[in-house]
Formats: structure tokens, C-alpha cells, sequence
């Protein structure tokens, strides 16, 4: 029998009750939406089991969280949903590796786990009461959906000054969103600038040629109170932060969110720094000026 | 803060007392090695012995550490939702720690005892154990901790300093836990010649003979030493074996993984290195760090850079030497610490 001693009897009893940061909530897939005619790219919707977990995940745009598939592991995606739309939260997740091709086979009704939200943000206080560019390109477009329908919310909308969306993808069908993008294309308060590397249809009526090039034609002239947030594949970075020089954006008003292999997602298991920061917790959302003090490892 | 006097024939019955108490850890030699393990009832620590071979992290972070429970049966009724595994915090006691690798688990609980996030897992180990420490007399000739923010005879992480002296040890307490462990041993004659500890210390301390600079570290611009041209010498020979993550007492990165057996499974985490490129690869098969040397590079610049800048509290390096010893090809991080510390871009006229 082990008796414990007097300082050992103290050290349990002030003792642990931190929240373990790596228990996902449980939640059920309500609803999966194929979003791209290539089908490699799928919409979820879940619903937390708990409700009360629901307030827990309190979240902002530009967040992300673990998607937690059982007996498959994790896989980091940001969120596509917006803060504003309750009772559920939506991911849209490409197939590339095992647990993302798992879940595309997974169904509605099952169970699994989402933990977060996790990272930083888009600087919605520091945006507030200015212009905002949204540059984005591929399927890199779910943190920027989420942005969009934030500020396009009623109780936000006036927060905010013009709003400029510059999305491209490669075909039609490989547009995120479709629906959403056709309603805010009809409003007056977004300017819509939806652009695909080609179109073999003859009725596609917005615009043809890379995201760079329509930046160029179609963002507004840059300020100080104007700040252009972009997301999308390397290709498309290196090509727009040219023309935005050019254009005359400072770099600390240019506003990027990274990418990297992630484990933990809390800046503990190692992988995912950029220099000393975290992409996981003090990211994904850097600004071009910081990007620019820190290695290029992303 | 008292100084016991413990004659080393009193020694075996006390460590024998403490096992009441606490499930005690010691140095055991294990074929031509020393290692960390539990001790048995009547199993003394080896108190003759100079340093284990691996450092003692894994008793707070195991290499393999299960996490969560599961059932993938979708006739039970908690299925697919993740039970937390309990731990083992009985209270511990790792006698014979030296003081470099108990300082080390103070830079570590750096990372895993943030202001935002906490580990369970680490913090209820970590806290479960008393750190007794045992001072090094004769230093190895690879130990360069009085240079890298310790010492042979460091007390910071400790909970009991034990000195060697001859026919009796020196035990100072240090902290509350320590006195309820040398209380538990029934050591209770207090030494007349404390200061003597004192005058062991600055005798060991002057058995150092290697050093590092580390001054400069902190002010030198991240790209400029990232960009620096001594990294393809010193990863040239690298074999990415990842001997020295292993080895090392401040090294902590980790995998996490699901592993099933039937419909039952566990999701695990496990020690990683920063040596292997799947530690970074992306789904897409883009790898920030694909090339052996932007690896090597990231081991050094996290120890002696990202960490320095990060925390403002001294290097990610205890000085302990294993990675030197233990390298098989003979990369030897006081070199590399001393080539970043120096490093003068203007001055830089040729690549090494």
C-alpha cells in the first residue's frame, strides 16, 4: 500500500482540471454537399451532439479547427461557416490524403469529432471601417465565404466600407459556392469579380483570365484604409503581391493566411513554425509585412 | 533551506523508505548503458554512474502516450467519440537526476504549460514527480551546461541536490516536495559544513572545459542567420538519423496518431523529429522543409534562435553533450552555436 506524503497529497489535491485542449466535441454530419464538378471537393455541415458545445466553439472568420475522423486522425480545415449562421458549422474539405478520403466517404448521421476553433483570425478590428479586397483563388475560398457572409450580415454590413471579391478558380464548375456567389453578384452592396482561367461555355458572363490579371483590372486603388485580404494556391500569391505593389499596397495591409502540416494544433507538437511563430496558433492570418521577417518555410 | 548529511551506509534503507511513498526512479546500467527505470523493492539507483545514455524525458513524455480511448462498434452507444485515458499520477521520484536533464523539463514546460493552452498530459506527469538531483562532480568533456544557462551543480528544477562526498552524500533541500521526500527517506542529521556544497560546486563548475557563445544570438536577424552560408557545410554530412531529437532532454515534438484493433483503437502521440521530412510534408506533397538541409537548419535555429527570440530566457540546450556523443557523424552543436553566434554578414566573404 503507498502511503503518499504530505507534499505529494497537496500537489493532487490543488491539482489539474485544465480543460484537455486535444478532446474534440462530438458532432454528426448533417449534411454533405458536392461542391466542384471534379467532385473533389466536399461541403460539411455538423451539428454538435451537445448544443451547449455549439457556444463553446465560439468562433471567428478566418479560424480554423481539427476535424477529427475516429480511428483516422486529424486534418486542420478552416471554417467555412460564418460566425453569423448558427446551428451549425460547414467545412468544405478537399480530397487529398487519408483521413480527408475517408471522410468523403463517410454519410450524413456520422459521428465524429471537431476540435477548435483554433489560430488567429482576420483583424476584424483593424478592418473595421475600412475598404476590404477579398483575393481568392481555387478552393482556398472557405475562410473567405466565411468573411463575406459575416460582413454581408445586417448587424455587421455598416461596419464596413466598400467590399471587393476577386474569387478564380479554372472552369465554371470549379467555382466554391455557386449559389452564393450568383445572390451576391445580384447585391449592391459587394462588388462581385468572379473570374475562371477558361470557359468553354458560351454563357459565362462574368470574367476570363487569372486571378493576378483581374486584381489588376478590377481592385480598388490602394490606401490607408484599405486592406486586401488573400487566400489561395502559391501560384496565385506569387503572381498577385506583384500587382499589389504595383497597385501600392503596404505590406502591412496586405493580409495572408498560411497553410502547413499540423498535428496538434496548438503550438506544442513542433511542425508547423514559420521561424518562431506557429502557423497553428499564432496564424494561420499574417500580414505580408510580418511574412516578410520570418523564413519561407510555408 | 536545510542541508541533510547522509552517511552512504544509511543511504540503502532510505531509498528502500522512500518506495513507501513514491514509485521511485534511478539510474540502472543495463548492458554497457545507464537508463532510467523504476526501481524494484531492494534495486538501489546506481549512484556511480555519469549519465544515462537517453535523457530521462520520456518519464514525462513517454515516447508512445495514449491519449484517448474509442469504439468504431456502432452498436454501442458511445461510439466514434473519444474517452480520455487515465493517468498514472501517483507521486514519483527520479533520484539521481542530474541537473542538467532536470533543468531541461523547465525549458520544455515552457512549451507545454503556455498562458493559452495547457497539456494535461505533460503537466500531470511532470507534476507528479520529485526531482532528486545528484551534482556532478567529474563533468564529461562534452558537457558544456555551465555556458548554456546551467551547471553541474544547478538546482533550478530540482527539488533535492545531492552531492557526492566521499562516504556520505550532501542533500540540500530545495522546495517543499523535497523535504517530504528526505522526510519519507528518514534522512534527518542536518550538516554542520553546508558551505561546502559551495566549494564542490565552483570545483566541478571549473571541470567544464567546453563552452558556447550565446550573446549574440538573441539580436541577430532570423533571416540573416537563416540565410547564413555555414548550413550546407554542417548538413552536409547529416544523415537525418535523428539521434540527436531522441537523445535530447529539451528536444519535445510529437506525432499524433490513430491506431485501431478490431473496432476498438487509441489515438496516440508519439515522439517525432524535426530530422524526418514527413515531420512537414502537406497533403499535396509540397514540403517546406523537403531538403535535408533546410532540416538541419530548423533543429539549430529552433534551439538557439526561434526559441531565444520566442522566450527571451537563454537557449532551448542544456549542455548535456549527447547529441555530440551520440552523432554518427560527428555534428557537434557548440561548433554551430559559436558559427551562429558569430555569424557577421557583412564580414562573410566566402561560404566555410
Amino acid at each position: 500500500m503507498i502511503q503518499q506524503p504530505a507534499s505529494a497529497r497537496l500537489s493532487q489535491k490543488r491539482g489539474f482540471t485544465v480543460q484537455n485542449p486535444y478532446l474534440p466535441y462530438p458532432v454528426r454530419i448533417d449534411e454533405i454537399i458536392t461542391e466542384t464538378e471534379d467532385k473533389n471537393l466536399k461541403t460539411f455541415k455538423f451539428v454538435f451532439l451537445d448544443p451547449k458545445d455549439e457556444d463553446r466553439f465560439a468562433y471567428k472568420a478566418g479560424q480554423f479547427a481539427e476535424l477529427s475522423v475516429t480511428g483516422k486522425g486529424e486534418i486542420p480545415i478552416g471554417i467555412a461557416s460564418s460566425p453569423t449562421e448558427k446551428g451549425f458549422i460547414k467545412f468544405t474539405v478537399n480530397k487529398v490524403g487519408l483521413v480527408s478520403t475517408y471522410l468523403h466517404s463517410m454519410k450524413v448521421g456520422d459521428i465524429m469529432g471537431l476540435r477548435g476553433p483554433l489560430g488567429n483570425s482576420y483583424p476584424w478590428e483593424t478592418m473595421e471601417g475600412k475598404n476590404v479586397v477579398i483575393i481568392g483563388g481555387g478552393f482556398a475560398f472557405t475562410t473567405l465565404r466565411s468573411s463575406i457572409v459575416y460582413m454581408l450580415d445586417p448587424a455587421n454590413r455598416s461596419r464596413f466600407k466598400d467590399i471587393n471579391v476577386i474569387y478564380g478558380a479554372r472552369s465554371p464548375g470549379m467555382l466554391l459556392y455557386r449559389d452564393e456567389l450568383a445572390a451576391w453578384e445580384r447585391r449592391d452592396d459587394i462588388n462581385m469579380h468572379i473570374t475562371v482561367d477558361a470557359a468553354s461555355d458560351p454563357g459565362w458572363k462574368y470574367n476570363v483570365g487569372f486571378v493576378p490579371t483581374i486584381t489588376e483590372q478590377k481592385a480598388p486603388v490602394a490606401g490607408d484604409d484599405t486592406y486586401a485580404i488573400i487566400c489561395g494556391p502559391p501560384i496565385m500569391i506569387k503572381f498577385t503581391q506583384p500587382v499589389l505593389d504595383k497597385m501600392g499596397y503596404a505590406h502591412d495591409h496586405i493580409i495572408m493566411s498560411l497553410e502547413n502540416r499540423m498535428k496538434c494544433g496548438i503550438g506544442m507538437c513542433g511542425r508547423c513554425n514559420v521561424g518562431k511563430e506557429f502557423v497553428c496558433k499564432d496564424g494561420p492570418v499574417f500580414t505580408l509585412a510580418q511574412l516578410t521577417t520570418m523564413p519561407k518555410e510555408y | 533551506m536545510k542541508v541533510f548529511t547522509i552517511d552512504k551506509k544509511d543511504w540503502d534503507a532510505g531509498i528502500e523508505r522512500t518506495k513507501l511513498s513514491y514509485q521511485v526512479f534511478g539510474p540502472v546500467k543495463e548492458k554497457e548503458w545507464h537508463c532510467f527505470k523504476a526501481l524494484d523493492k531492494d534495486e538501489q539507483p546506481d549512484m556511480t554512474y555519469s549519465n544515462t545514455r537517453l535523457s530521462p524525458k520520456f518519464l514525462v513524455q513517454p515516447q508512445t502516450e495514449p491519449m484517448f480511448t474509442y469504439t468504431l462498434d456502432e452498436s454501442q452507444p458511445d461510439h466514434h467519440i473519444l474517452k480520455e485515458v487515465n493517468k498514472d499520477t501517483s507521486p514519483k521520484a527520479m533520484v539521481g537526476i542530474r541537473p542538467c536533464d532536470a533543468s531541461a523539463f523547465l525549458l520544455v514546460k515552457r512549451n507545454f504549460d503556455a498562458p493559452q493552452y495547457q497539456d494535461p498530459y505533460w503537466l500531470k506527469a511532470y507534476n507528479a514527480i520529485t526531482f532528486v538531483g545528484f551534482a556532478c562532480n567529474d563533468p564529461c568533456s562534452t558537457c558544456f551546461c555551465t555556458s548554456a544557462g546551467c551547471g553541474p551543480f544547478h538546482e533550478a528544477g530540482l527539488d533535492v541536490l545531492l552531492a557526492d562526498d566521499g562516504d556520505r552524500f550532501l542533500a540540500k533541500s530545495l522546495t517543499d516536495k523535497g523535504d517530504a521526500f528526505l522526510a519519507a527517506a528518514g534522512w534527518k542529521v542536518q550538516a554542520d559544513d553546508a558551505g561546502k556544497i559551495e566549494a564542490m560546486k565552483q570545483a566541478a563548475e571549473s571541470k567544464i572545459g567546453s563552452h558556447v557563445s550565446t550573446g549574440n544570438l538573441k539580436a541577430k536577424e532570423t533571416t540573416q542567420i537563416y540565410d547564413a552560408p555555414f548550413w550546407e557545410d554542417t548538413a552536409f554530412s547529416c544523415i537525418n538519423c535523428g539521434t540527436c531529437t531522441y537523445s535530447c532532454p529539451t528536444c519535445w515534438c510529437f506525432d499524433i496518431q490513430d491506431e485501431n484493433r478490431g473496432n476498438s483503437g487509441v489515438r496516440l502521440r508519439n515522439w517525432d523529429s524535426c530530422m524526418f521530412p514527413l515531420f512537414t510534408i502537406h497533403g499535396t506533397g509540397h514540403n517546406p522543409r523537403g531538403a535535408k538541409v533546410q532540416r538541419v537548419r530548423q533543429r539549430f535555429m529552433h534551439k538557439l534562435k526561434y526559441y531565444v527570440e520566442k522566450y527571451d530566457n537563454g537557449i532551448q540546450c542544456v549542455g548535456c553533450g549527447r547529441c555530440i556523443r551520440l552523432c554518427p557523424v560527428n555534428i557537434d552543436i557548440r561548433r554551430v552555436c559559436n558559427l551562429m553566434n558569430d555569424y557577421d554578414p557583412a564580414a562573410c566573404v566566402c561560404p566555410a
